[in-house]
């Protein structure tokens, strides 16, 4: 018997929107609403899409060692984040295999990690063998926060007319503590679209006040609800990886393209020595952008050919919406990873021609930074 | 709701058939409940007039944002037109599936072969409306 599916608080809301419900990490999620992945891919570009994104799991880190925990057990240096800032961050084992990735949020008294809904207990438990015999507190608030995010170029406006805080006072990856719609929660200045927007941290009982109002904002102003098929194609435009297909254990941040979150000089952590030897040697395959410049759309699994040869494979693509050809991500040798390179792409039997091209695939969003 | 146009012939994998002007020809293409499930189409690989296809052999694929599916031939028979319409737009599969978002036609060999197919009645039987 498997696990019985886990719903979020806004399950009735999908459903009575039309969504199309799948699993998704342990979760009844809906991948697409009435009109169409395509059609809530371009209302989030061009206006506005609201997200259910309440399966992510929340933990508190609190106590006179919780940032000591957060630097053990992250690859980003969270001593440099400042009370209202978030991080992105990623934690490995001591091969440098990735975990998960997630965002660091630092309150005044306290850290909060948000990791993906599909490692949700194995990131529990790796936190809490970390912690043994530090003087930490760990609470897992995951069950009890909804998470709503607001994405598009008028996700600002929208929100604007529903909070008590400064909106614009909130700079990328900052957030701040206020109502929204009345009700007490996080507003933070983060996302996963390329778009200017906001994502909301509301007590799970509120969720369903939060979408209402939110919605009903938005409604003159071409707000959609939007699923995860959007989810996906929007952050596949931008090249942010997702977890489970571009990020896993077999590969490091330096060879999924986070060497960029990596603080190898920060002090030790979990996988530090892992990774200063493979940085010394040079990450034998690298995650990079492909963009299809033959028609055809790429899929994970699909090899990637070059001289005849397979020689990678694709974690992620689709047919970009908003650029009208095949962008995907996949992992491929070192040597062949500069932008520019040609190789192909083995789409059922079908050598499909692609190049190497550094993401994001999509410049025109609306993301202030 | 899915819509079953009584005067059509239907597969088990979500095909469908209309007698053409022509005698013996039929235009196919795959139902509004494929659409539906299958959501945005974005790519439909389509064969070359003149080729023949066996019934349940492979004569094309559709790809979905979600997914890819093959196009199985339904009776054994001759492509004499395919609708390249679909190449600029293949939205027209998800808009109108029995109009515009027509696949080919076909120049049935047997037409004993159409007596083993559906109407719509078993059509919306099998997809359990």
């Amino acid at each position: 018997m498997t696990h019985p599916l886990k719903r979020t608080p806004l399950y009735a809301e999908h459903v009575a929107l039309g969504g199309k419900l799948v699993p998704f990490a342990g979760f009844e999620m809906p991948v697409q609403y009435p009109t169409g992945i395509t059609a809530e891919h371009k209302a989030v570009r061009e206006a506005a899409g609201l997200f259910d994104v309440s399966h992510m799991g929340e933990f508190m880190v609190s106590g006179p060692d919780a940032l000591a925990l957060v630097q053990k057990t992250t690859v980003n240096d969270a001593s440099r984040i400042e009370v209202g800032q978030a991080q992105y961050s990623a934690m490995c084992r001591p091969d440098g295999g990735i975990v998960d990735d997630l965002i660091v949020y630092r309150f005044a008294d306290r850290y909060m990690l948000v990791v993906n809904a599909a490692n949700l207990d194995k990131d529990w438990e790796w936190i809490q063998e970390h912690a043994v015999g530090m003087d930490v507190s760990l609470e897992d608030h995951s069950g009890e926060i909804a998470l709503l995010a607001l994405q598009g170029p008028s996700a600002r406006e929208i929100l604007r007319t529903l909070v008590d805080v400064d909106l614009d006072a909130v700079g990328y990856y900052r957030f701040t503590e206020g109502k929204v719609a009345g009700i007490q929660g996080v507003i933070s200045a983060t996302g996963y679209t390329g778009e200017d927007g906001f994502e909301l941290y509301v007590p799970a009982s509120d969720a369903v006040a939060v979408w209402r109002a939110v919605m009903e904002a938005g409604s003159d102003q071409g707000l959609v609800p939007a699923g995860l098929g959007a989810r996906d194609s929007l952050r596949l435009e931008v090249g942010y990886a997702l977890y489970g297909n571009d990020l896993d254990d077999g590969h490091t941040p330096l060879e999924s393209g986070l060497g960029w979150i990596t603080k190898l000089d920060k002090g030790d952590f979990v996988g530090r020595d892992a990774l200063v030897r493979q940085k010394e040697e040079g990450a034998p395959r690298r995650l990079v952008g492909l963009r299809l410049t033959d028609k055809g759309f790429p899929r994970p699994g699909y090899a990637v050919h070059a001289a005849g040869r397979a020689v990678g494979v694709v974690t992620s693509g689709t047919m970009s919406p908003t650029l009208g050809y095949g962008v995907a991500m996949g992992y491929v040798p070192a040597e062949l990873s500069k932008a520019g390179t040609e190789v192909q792409i083995d789409v059922r039997g079908r050598l499909v021609e692609a190049v190497v091209q550094r993401p994001p695939f999509y410049t025109e969003g609306s993301i202030k930074r | 709701m899915s819509d079953y146009p009584s005067d059509l012939l239907y597969t088990e994998e979500h095909e469908y058939l209309r007698a053409a002007d022509e005698d013996g020809v039929y235009v196919v293409g795959i139902t509004d409940y494929a659409q539906g499930e299958l959501g945005d189409v974005v790519f439909v690989e389509l064969p070359e007039v003149g080729s023949s296809f066996a019934r349940m052999e492979t004569f094309g694929t559709i790809e979905a944002v979600k997914a890819v599916s093959d196009l199985f031939c339904p009776v054994t028979g001759e492509v004499v037109a395919v609708n390249a319409a679909l190449d600029d737009d293949p939205s027209l599969v998800n808009s109108d599936p029995y109009g515009a978002g027509w696949m080919v036609k076909l120049r049935v060999d047997d037409p004993s072969e159409l007596d083993a197919l559906l109407d719509a009645a078993g059509y919306e039987a099998h997809v359990g409306a």
